[in-house]
């Protein structure tokens, strides 16, 4: 078996759409869960005070913001390659999730913004670049619906999307490339040391596998629905000749 | 009920309002289109299997 099999679209839809409805559960369970128990059984910090429960939104927000990009990179890249369609569907499904994450990690970020850091908004490396992504995730999308012919619009949002991934990249490491602005460095890491505390971390990591889940659930099912937008297409083209 | 947030309750809830609401809008609209969407398929179907 091999992966490629799911480039096709009738396999493709047989495949995910029994496991759609699963996800969504699972992911609205781990939210739920996640967000009460960040929201209710953690403690204030003791120098952000309650606004560290804005943490349990922002964080996940934000990493699903910069890997929806990826995942539109990598599936652009096969449609670039290998000419499969359904991979071209696949990045254009998902990136009006990836435009509300990163508006979600943008509106947390300025409300949590303004009380620690006494402003909304600061032209910060990390926000700068965030807010970039944000356009290019709104020229991706106008790039796909200015476009008729769909071979060509995916051609095109193939390239937008890996001139994005420079900016996908410095939303992530612009801390890290530029050692200034108001925004601190990455909270998770691998590196324990670097890490917040256990209390925060758990609950973070409930919302964090469930921002994954919804994503992984809604590009299954917008993707099948792109794939049944091209079907009607093709089938009201054949019955028009 | 709520904890209590302190100073910074407006802020903590705005957040999680918008945020909610975010989710609950790309959950809606994805749902509401794939039904949408299915609907026509299985419209033209009927049309193209009916004119065969």
């Amino acid at each position: 078996m091999s992966i490629w099999e799911y480039a096709n679209p009738k396999k493709f839809i047989a495949t995910t759409t029994p496991l759609v409805p699963w996800l969504l559960g699972v992911s609205i369970a781990l939210l739920v869960g996640g967000l009460i128990w960040g929201f209710f059984f953690t403690p204030d910090d003791f120098r952000q005070g309650s606004t560290v429960k804005i943490f349990y939104l922002h964080v996940p927000s934000a990493l699903m913001a910069i890997n929806v990009w990826f995942m539109m990179l990598i599936t652009s890249l096969v449609w670039l390659v290998r000419r499969h369609h359904v991979s071209a569907l696949a990045a254009r499904a998902a990136a009006p999730i990836g435009i509300i994450m990163t508006v979600m990690a943008l509106i947390t970020g300025a409300i949590w913004g303004q009380p620690m850091w006494g402003t909304w908004w600061a032209w910060d490396p990390r926000l700068t670049s965030f807010l970039i992504l944000f356009l290019f995730y709104l020229g991706y999308m106008a790039l796909w619906e200015a476009i008729e012919d769909p071979d060509t619009a995916a051609d095109l949002t193939s390239v937008l999307c890996i001139v994005g991934s420079v900016f996908a990249v410095l939303s992530r490491y612009a801390v890290n490339f530029w050692n200034q602005g108001l925004h601190q460095p990455a909270s998770l890491s691998l590196d324990k040391e670097e890490n917040v505390a256990d209390v925060f971390w758990y609950p973070a990591l409930v919302c964090i596998a469930g921002f994954v889940l919804l994503f992984v659930a809604l590009v299954l099912m917008r993707t099948a629905t792109e794939i049944r937008v091209r079907r009607i297409k093709a089938l009201e083209a054949r019955m028009r000749s | 009920m709520i904890p209590d947030l302190g100073k910074y309750a407006v802020e903590v809830l705005t957040a999680y309002g918008v945020s909610i609401a975010l989710l609950v809008l790309i959950v809606g609209l994805s749902v509401q289109r794939s039904r949408k969407v299915r609907a026509q398929l299985a419209d033209v179907e009927a049309r193209r299997d009916a004119a065969r």
